[in-house]
């Protein structure tokens, strides 16, 4: 039996100005799948994964969270819409002006009736999953790019949201760290069994953590396929960005 | 016509900003009556308030003292001498006091404002506010605005007292006044309306001056260089506000 749709896009149009990043693109993504879409730089990722929680609206076309239209909902269901993600940002996005245990608890305050012991324990329990246990009381501005990101990582779980989004996990950092992040998003994967969705340009990446693998090339979404099939397709946009050659790529030069 | 559009764009530039201010406007005032966190109005109370008093206190000082210099050189030309406390007084508490206050306050807190949501906006913090479902103007502006409302008029308390001793010391101790006239005269031609109207309008700058860092903090664009554009608009946008509001507010209620 085929897994219910979780988040599906539909002619989704955002335009900035006179650049168009988006241009009718569709996506569906099912429960429990983890998806992640390549790109160049600059081709609107970030913009797409934005549109998934709601913090861009679209130009034109649809956002369907469960089958509810994130857009056509009143703001109290757009909230509880987006209470179902746990976005991690691509530097971590920690507010500064709180502590890494105040960091994590925030969406626990926010979104959940917990009590403040019981936070106080998720808190700790979610800094365990990505490695840093103890930490609570650093500041971010104490914390390695790594390390910030981790705890972007244990926020963006701590709620127990039921998609996951990954901005860029690695981008910027060395092979070893990215490595580490690698592991602790795959481990996470197979704890908390996730709908989850990354964003990268880091193949390596893709393959370790991915179920489908999809390609985003000036606003719609090329390819959409799983790993070894995205590996060795012969789609000249997919094989261009596969191999890192720039001039299978109609227009890699603009 | 390069000259009509360039005019014409810097029109549409200061409605359309004109707008947002009220937009946001709008949405802070509704947002003052849903509930908010009494430690973040409190810590924000502490900032604007508290850590402007020194400087509040210095302005304050030297203005009623230069008022003193002034007008006794004016007033001992036709021998009014003796109401130099009063023209000290009335200026420091109708228009001296509030205005230099606010104008202090949009220097110090004004700008800190701009520049902490300014780099919460380019470091995705405030899209990290919107993905947990926290709305960011209801979160961020309201405690600092209605923390300026609260605090610069008990500024300008302070202000309204420095101001006149400033004077006292400088009319007693250097220009010989007898101390117990100027300080009869100081206070017997004072009103209540006097100190309201300052403190009406103390009240109405502080929130035009924490309005508007909040603003030029959230509509930042561009990072590090945007922080530093909105910081510098807060400051110039705010004193501007002020000292236009100050006119109107004198001519129209006063």
């Amino acid at each position: 039996m085929a897994e219910p749709v979780r988040v599906r896009l539909s002619g989704l149009k955002k335009a900035f100005g006179p650049k168009k990043v988006l241009d009718g693109l569709d996506l569906t993504i099912e429960k429990g799948t983890s998806i992640v879409i390549l790109g160049r730089s600059g081709m609107g990722k970030s913009v797409l994964l934005k549109h998934m929680v709601g913090l861009l609206s679209p130009d034109a076309g649809k956002v369907e969270i469960d089958g509810e239209d994130l857009w056509k909902s009143p703001s109290g269901k757009r909230n509880n819409l987006r209470s179902r993600f746990g976005m991690a940002f691509q530097e971590g996005a920690l507010f500064d002006s709180m502590n890494v245990g105040e960091n994590i608890a925030f969406p626990l305050r926010r979104l959940t009736k917990l009590k403040p012991a019981d936070i106080k324990k998720r808190v700790a329990e979610c800094l365990e999953l990505v490695h840093l246990p103890g930490i609570e009381s650093k500041l971010p501005s104490e914390l390695s790019g790594g390390m910030r990101r981790r705890v972007g990582f244990a926020r963006a779980i701590a709620h127990q949201p039921e998609i996951l989004l990954f901005d860029e996990p690695t981008t910027g950092l060395d092979p070893i760290m990215t490595d580490a992040l690698v592991r602790v998003i795959d481990e996470l994967k197979r704890r908390l069994d996730p709908t989850m969705v990354t964003i990268t340009h880091d193949l390596k990446v893709a393959f370790s953590i991915a179920d489908r693998v999809a390609l985003l090339n000036n606003g719609r979404i090329v390819a959409d396929l799983p790993p070894r099939e995205f590996e060795s397709s012969r789609d000249p946009l997919v094989a261009a960005f596969v191999r890192g050659d720039s001039q299978l790529d109609p227009d890699a030069v603009d | 016509m390069a000259v009509l559009e360039f005019f014409g764009r810097l029109l549409l530039g200061f409605l359309e900003g004109l707008g947002r201010f009220f937009v946001l406007l709008g949405q802070t005032l509704r947002g003052v009556f849903r509930p908010w966190d009494l430690r973040a109005l409190a810590a924000q109370m502490i900032r604007v308030g508290i850590d402007s008093v020194p400087v509040v206190f210095l302005t304050a000082f030297f203005t009623g003292g230069v008022m003193a210099l002034q007008t006794y050189t004016g007033f001992a030309r036709f021998n009014a001498e003796g109401f130099v406390g009063s023209v000290v007084a009335l200026s420091m508490l109708r228009e001296l006091s509030p205005v230099l206050t606010g104008l202090m306050v949009t220097g110090r807190a004004g700008s800190a404002m701009a520049a902490e949501i300014g780099s919460m906006r380019v470091t995705e913090q405030i899209d990290a506010l919107v993905a947990f479902a926290t709305d960011p103007v209801h979160y961020l502006f309201v405690p600092r605005v209605l923390a300026a409302i609260l605090v610069v008029p008990m500024l300008v308390v302070i202000g309204n007292a420095t101001g006149i001793a400033g004077g006292y010391v400088i009319a007693v101790r250097i220009l010989g006044a007898n101390p117990v006239v100027y300080l009869s005269n100081s206070f017997q031609y004072l009103e209540a309306n006097d100190l309201w109207s300052g403190l009406i309008k103390a009240a109405v700058f502080g929130s035009l001056l924490s309005l508007i860092g909040c603003q030029q903090g959230f509509d930042t664009r561009g990072g590090a260089e945007g922080v530093g554009r909105s910081t510098t608009s807060a400051v110039v946008l705010g004193s501007l506000a002020i000292l236009i509001a100050d006119f109107f507010l004198t001519k129209v209620l006063f």
